[in-house]
């Protein structure tokens, strides 16, 4: 009971929240509505007791890519009028691509229908192991089978690292300029910052 | 599963990625300086992968092949061949490399890294017997080209090459990746045994959708028509010595995944793939050829000429046979030094500055100026030319052979006919360089590392190259049939 409710509950919100994601006229209330969809999409994720995809939805699509669109869409200061204005020019390519996707849909429905889907092999080697929770699941596979592609993957990364220091990364001249010297703030007496001065009646000091 | 075992037969990458990372560390405490250190010891890590390579092919079992991890990844003849083409030819493009950087200080020792790291990911693409190995090979191997690509980023046609390189490289990915879950969905498996496996008889619409998605991917990164547009403009853009790079071992790395994969995962359904290569090949041979006639930049020219190549070699693969893939590999190798050299003597022509000079009128007269330098690029655009006394006929006479004894004549004749118009372009250049009023340009002297790099190219492509032809033959024969073995 108290399952189906949640599941309603949940589908719903995920659509709500995903049409308004699409009406909304201010795109960072869009990109919000988007967070909110996933949220409910966790939860519907935590209901057929995919737990591990919930979490991943929630830390990797909210915390980080969400949170990215939003200052993205803050920061580009987009403009209605010239947003709009290229749509008739584009709507028949629009149309193609959209019925495209259509033929994709229709095509993708009649093969899962023809039941060439096969998940996991008949005689249960690749079913999912009973008694152990996901994720304990997926991290005995990462690091024992598929160890070599875990540890590239992990190469793939150090690249990117690299790449994007080799690209920005420059050696400024005046690097020192703006940076601070904590050493040399610490060691700084009030001596050498103070003067004590007793200039006459109606005079200034020169510092 | 043994992890020993499986760590012995992924040697060369586990060897290079040991290296990488020890020269990541010598590069972020040695900072600029660092450069020089970081290329020679590169080179020697590159050094060191071949020769592991190398006793892994003279092993007994390199034909059977022995799979590591549970099926990821195969040591075979053919992964090893492919191989030693790769990190040869990255040496090779690694030595002649700090001089072109030498005079605007913009060499860093992140640039042998990214060699390095990028010749892991070649490593695995050839020796991926499952689609996820090959796409976290390919991902490795194209993200440190993109940096490489725009790696002199003060330069803006480098950061043009980079940024094009790497929107229209992503887009390659997607489709591959479309591709390549359209094939896990309808096999159920993403190891190419299982595949070749599932893929018997009369192949559904959406498998073959896959199977079409996943040739374009792997066709966008083999630069063959209709996914060529990105190579003249890429190739003109990166700083010279990638450009080499690029055209060399990258080549390879992508045809001979596109072979394993085709042969091996697609094994069973030649006839669905077959006529595609066949298209890409002729395509890719005609345009190139003819991409190639109005060219005034000489590496806008080399990159059309590598395109015309791409063409031949896949004739090889249209072919879908034990003597195809042989011929295949062949060709390569002598593309390989073909390409190696002409880029070489490329970065070798300066002017009185020391700049590079790239322009083909500028190349008038070389012959007085610099003769020997002027005999060593005739020799290549010769041999790419296919002119009998030069290796370069050799390559482009197995492949044919291979297309007309698997009854493809008129493939074969077509490709033949084209590569005279691509004789053309190439004779042009060599009609310039000897017959043409002086331009007195190219003036700038060389190091001995060019002249070494250009001297081994201008041998193997010389006549006497053809002293190669046994030993070559004999291990793109065991190469094949280690290919064939498991079908």
């Amino acid at each position: 009971m108290i399952q189906t409710f949640a599941f309603y509950l949940f589908a719903i919100l995920v659509i709500a929240s995903g049409t308004l994601t699409i009406l909304a006229r201010n795109p960072v209330h869009s990109v919000l509505w988007l967070i909110v969809s996933f949220f409910n999409a966790a939860g519907l994720m935590v209901l057929v007791g995919a737990e591990f995809i919930a979490m991943l939805l929630v830390i990797v699509y909210v915390g980080a890519v969400a949170v990215l669109f939003l200052f993205v869409v803050m920061m580009l200061n987009i403009d209605f009028a010239e947003l709009r204005a290229g749509f008739m020019k584009n709507f028949p390519l629009g149309i193609a691509i959209a019925l495209v996707l259509l033929a994709e849909l229709i095509l993708g429905i009649g093969a899962y229908r023809a039941g060439a889907l096969k998940l996991g092999t008949p005689d249960g080697t690749a079913a999912p192991m009973v008694g152990q929770s996901n994720i304990e699941n997926i991290g005995a596979l990462l690091y024992s089978e598929y160890l070599f592609l875990f540890e590239t993957a992990g190469l793939i990364l150090l690249v990117a690292m690299l790449g994007a220091i080799v690209l920005t990364h420059r050696e400024r001249a005046t690097a020192h300029r703006g940076h601070q010297n904590i050493s040399k703030q610490v060691r700084r007496r009030p001596e050498d910052a103070t003067v004590n001065t007793s200039p006459e009646v109606g005079k200034g000091v020169s510092l | 599963m043994d992890y020993g075992y499986s760590l012995y037969l992924t040697g060369p990458e586990v060897f290079l990625s040991v290296s990488g990372l020890v020269l990541t560390l010598i590069a972020a405490w040695g900072g600029r300086n660092a450069g020089r250190l970081c290329t020679i010891l590169a080179v020697a890590a590159l050094f060191g992968a071949s020769a592991i390579t190398a006793s892994q092919i003279l092993g007994d079992t390199s034909v059977q092949g022995a799979e590591a991890f549970g099926g990821l990844y195969r040591m075979d003849a053919f992964g090893g061949l492919a191989k030693l083409l790769i990190y040869l030819a990255s040496i090779g493009c690694l030595i002649v490399t700090p001089r072109f950087f030498a005079k605007g200080s913009e060499y860093r020792p992140e640039y042998p890294l990214l060699m390095v790291f990028g010749s892991v990911g070649m490593g695995m693409m050839v020796s991926a017997v499952d689609l996820m190995t090959l796409y976290i090979g390919l991902e490795l191997s194209s993200l440190s080209s993109y940096v490489l690509a725009s790696f002199m980023r003060s330069d803006d046609r480098s950061a043009e090459a980079g940024l094009k390189y790497f929107v229209l490289g992503a887009l390659a990915s997607g489709i591959l990746l479309y591709g390549m879950s359209l094939v896990y969905g309808f096999s159920g498996s993403t190891s190419y045994g299982s595949i070749r496996a599932a893929f018997d008889g009369t192949l559904g619409t959406g498998a073959l959708f896959g199977v079409i998605f996943v040739l374009a991917g792997l066709a966008f990164k083999i630069s063959a028509v209709p996914f060529h547009m990105w190579t003249p403009d890429v190739y003109e853009g990166a700083p010279t010595p990638v450009t080499t790079f690029f055209a060399t071992a990258p080549k390879v790395a992508a045809i001979a995944m596109t072979a394993r994969i085709a042969l091996d995962a697609f094994g069973n359904q030649v006839p669905a793939w077959q006529q595609i290569v066949i298209f890409a090949a002729l395509a890719s041979i005609v345009i190139g050829a003819l991409g190639a006639i109005g060219q005034s930049n000489v590496k806008r020219l080399l990159a059309y000429s590598s395109i015309n190549n791409v063409g031949f070699i896949l004739i090889g693969l249209a072919a879908a046979t034990t003597a195809g893939v042989s011929a295949m590999l062949v060709y390569l190798a002598i593309y390989v030094a073909m390409s190696l050299g002409s880029f070489v003597a490329v970065l070798m022509m300066r002017d009185a500055n020391g700049d590079q000079v790239e322009s083909i009128a500028n190349m008038a007269g070389l012959s007085r100026s610099n003769p020997l330098l002027a005999l060593c690029l005739a020799a290549m655009m010769l041999s790419l030319a296919g002119i009998p006394p030069l290796f370069g006929f050799w390559g482009k006479f197995v492949v044919f052979q291979a297309a007309v004894q698997a009854d493809l004549v008129v493939l074969a004749a077509i490709g033949i006919a084209a590569s005279v118009i691509g004789a053309f372009y190439y004779l042009k250049i060599v009609k310039i360089m000897y017959f043409d009023e002086p331009a007195n340009v190219v003036v700038g002297k060389s190091e001995f590392s060019h002249w070494a790099v250009l001297g081994l190219c201008a041998l193997v492509v010389s006549p006497l190259g053809y002293l190669l032809t046994i030993p070559l033959g004999m291990a793109a024969n065991r190469a094949a049939q280690a290919l064939f073995f498991t079908v």
